[in-house]
């Protein structure tokens, strides 16, 4: 076996995973060994991955030995193995989460073949080298979270549903007609070959179908104005979904327009990332004060991720505004990079405790919440810990990932978008705080009667809860106080994004243009 | 649940069943030069066991697929994702097409394929999938 195969194993992991438990549908033990079997090796796999792309440089697979441009490439650059990793952790924290958190009714109706879907869609999309591929891996994951998001049929989630799958089709077919009408002018698929072809391409109609892939990317994103689909259903399903959701999902969008918006359309960056710039600063700030208006748990979340998105986009729309080859726009994108990795642990880590929250109180409404900073002053620490991360206070992850796109900004003599990045980092910790004030802080509201477990003794079924919280912000605390190695890492793959020919060089599609006129 | 009394419609399907699981099989076979193939062969099949649905009914569907759609939607899955990982083991990339030829002394020449795993294992897929919604529907009714 070669080491190609490593850029396989993410992909692959999960589909056998999910036809395994897709067989074994009757037994609730099997489905849940698979669940943690396989998303633990999938987490093995992505550290493998991560470690030998680092190491050996890009690695590339050609999918059924047709070589690029003709066939599907697999190809994992840093960025996509520190996407994959993040997925690989996610899957199998989340996975251990839901042995207690989930119903058992829903593990019934396929929970796990679902969630290993959605896990195979995720890597799928960060490893192809083929944008029609990509479009395929949208629409595998598009379908695994439409039926997570349903699970369990209730009203809510059927009203949160349509908005999800009417905006996200909406998407898929801006995503299709923009792939269209650039295979039209490239007559190509394979993303390094368009790459290639569109260099020096001074032609309007590039700057239109860039302008679609932006949309529809921001769309998948949740990035200003079109994210209202977002807040609507994310707080429905499952906490165990919503947390999964809430971490990785929106970010394949951002994965998405960092990829397109570094290799492929680089030839009108004054135009498309200076609106990628403002689309970010808005984003963050619509998204940060509809969060503050919001009094539910997992609302104030759900659009808080919205505002997350601001600043990664941010980082990718400073490249308007420095030379592209210069170490500015490198610390721009590694920021962003680091920021998309914090705001998943970060993100993830307190959807998770929001869960344990209504497991032991019973309700999500911030107004029936209330004193368990007296009765569960571990669970308050831990929240408290991912909170400070989330509003960006040092010596935790969040400091560090707005500390690099803010002296980004700074450094290309930004000086609103850094304006608004630090205004809504003050603003996230209002909301922060609110949460905390209100469910940890005071005391339980009078005419809610303190339910029996919270005096109870400790239940270890809960210790499954409580391991992955444990873990992730373990983790967050790590990528702040140690966060040099993880930050080299996200330097490196910056390096990688504004010097595209590595990656052309890597997938090589010139190699077999014989067929071609050979541009 | 779809009422049908009709003795044509019952005499007919005992007589099309076979007919069309035979012709999908057909397709699938012949799939891999010429026109056909796991998917279309699939859609055959499920379209023959949906005749049947509608000339009986949901239970005497189970029971004469004997396996629920899940299983046969897992079991394609599986044999879909395997079929590419032998060629890992001669290092060439996922998926690539290994064949064998068998001499057989009465068929004469037989090509075995990895390809033929992965369109057989399109084929449950689809029988499974579309199966699966089709008794969902029914039995919503």
């Amino acid at each position: 076996m070669n080491v190609e195969v490593l850029v396989v194993l993410p992909v692959l992991l999960p589909f056998l995973s999910a036809a395994l438990s897709l067989m074994t549908w009757r037994s609730q033990v099997a489905q849940r060994v698979i669940g943690v079997g396989g998303t633990a090796l999938l987490f093995v796999a992505s550290c493998v991955l991560l470690y030998t792309t680092y190491h050996e440089g890009i690695l590339v697979m050609e999918m059924s030995n047709w070589p690029a441009p003709f066939g599907i490439v697999l190809v994992s650059d840093l960025l996509s193995a520190i996407m994959v990793l993040m997925t690989g952790i996610m899957a199998f924290t989340v996975v251990i989460y839901s042995l207690s958190a989930t119903d058992p009714e829903y593990e019934k109706f396929g929970y796990y073949p679902l969630m290993h879907l959605l896990h195979g869609g995720v890597a799928g999309a960060f490893l192809t080298g083929d944008i029609f591929n990509l479009f395929v891996w949208f629409e595998v994951m598009l379908m695994a979270s439409f039926s997570l998001l349903i699970l369990g049929g209730s009203r809510g989630q059927m009203e949160g549903a349509i908005k999800y799958v009417t905006i996200n089709l909406v998407s898929s077919v801006i995503f299709l007609s923009a792939i269209g009408l650039l295979y039209g002018m490239t007559g190509t698929l394979n993303m390094a070959h368009i790459a290639v072809v569109l260099q020096g391409a001074e032609s309007p109609m590039v700057t239109v179908v860039a302008m679609m892939f932006m949309v529809s990317f921001g769309i998948k994103a949740g990035s200003f104005p079109l994210f209202f689909w977002l807040p609507a259903s994310y707080h429905t399903p499952p906490i165990a979904v919503s947390a999964l959701f809430a971490g990785l999902l929106t970010k394949v969008g951002a994965y998405a327009l960092f990829r397109m918006f570094t290799l492929m359309f680089m030839d009108d960056v004054q135009f498309t990332h200076n609106i990628i710039l403002w689309a970010g600063v808005l984003t963050m700030v619509t998204g940060v004060l509809g969060a503050a208006a919001q009094f539910e748990f997992r609302r104030i979340l759900s659009i808080h991720i919205i505002s997350q998105i601001g600043y990664m986009l941010m980082a990718l729309g400073l490249l308007a505004h420095t030379d592209i080859r210069s170490e500015v726009a490198v610390l721009a994108l590694a920021g962003g990079i680091f920021y998309i990795v914090h705001n998943i642990v970060v993100k993830t880590n307190l959807f998770l405790v929001s869960g344990v929250v209504n497991q032991l109180l019973g309700s999500y409404e911030l107004k029936k919440l209330g004193g368990l900073y007296r009765h569960k002053p571990f669970l308050s620490l831990l929240f408290f810990v991912s909170a400070l991360s989330l509003a960006g206070l040092p010596p935790l992850s969040g400091f560090f990932a707005k500390f690099a796109v803010i002296r980004a900004g700074l450094e290309a003599y930004q000086w609103v978008p850094v304006f608004f990045g630090l205004l809504v980092g003050a603003l996230t910790l209002y909301s922060m705080v609110k949460i905390w004030m209100y469910v940890f802080w005071r005391p339980l509201p009078e005419d809610h009667p303190m339910p029996e477990r919270l005096n109870g003794k400790w239940d270890p079924k809960t210790i499954w809860m409580y391991a992955p919280i444990i873990v992730l912000t373990i983790a967050t605390i790590l990528l702040g106080v140690y966060g040099e190695p993880a930050f080299q890492v996200c330097l490196a793959a910056g390096e990688q994004l504004v010097d595209p020919s590595q990656y052309i060089e890597a997938v090589n599609p010139m190699d077999h243009m014989w067929l071609g006129e050979g541009e | 649940m779809i009422e049908s009394k009709s003795l044509i419609l019952h005499t007919a399907t005992r007589f099309l069943l076979p007919l069309q699981l035979l012709f999908s099989l057909f397709l699938l076979l012949r799939g891999h030069d010429e026109p056909g193939g796991g998917f279309i062969a699939g859609l055959v099949a499920a379209g023959a066991i949906a005749l049947y649905l509608f000339a009986f009914d949901v239970p005497s569907t189970k029971r004469m697929l004997r396996a629920s759609p899940h299983d046969l939607f897992g079991l394609g899955l599986l044999l879909a994702a395997v079929s590419g990982i032998p060629a890992l083991f001669l290092g060439k990339p996922y998926l690539t097409a290994l064949w064998w030829e068998l001499e057989f002394p009465f068929f004469g020449e037989i090509k075995l394929s990895t390809p033929l795993l992965f369109d057989i294992g399109v084929y449950l897929v689809v029988i499974g999938s579309v199966l699966s919604i089709v008794m969902t529907l029914a039995e919503a009714e």
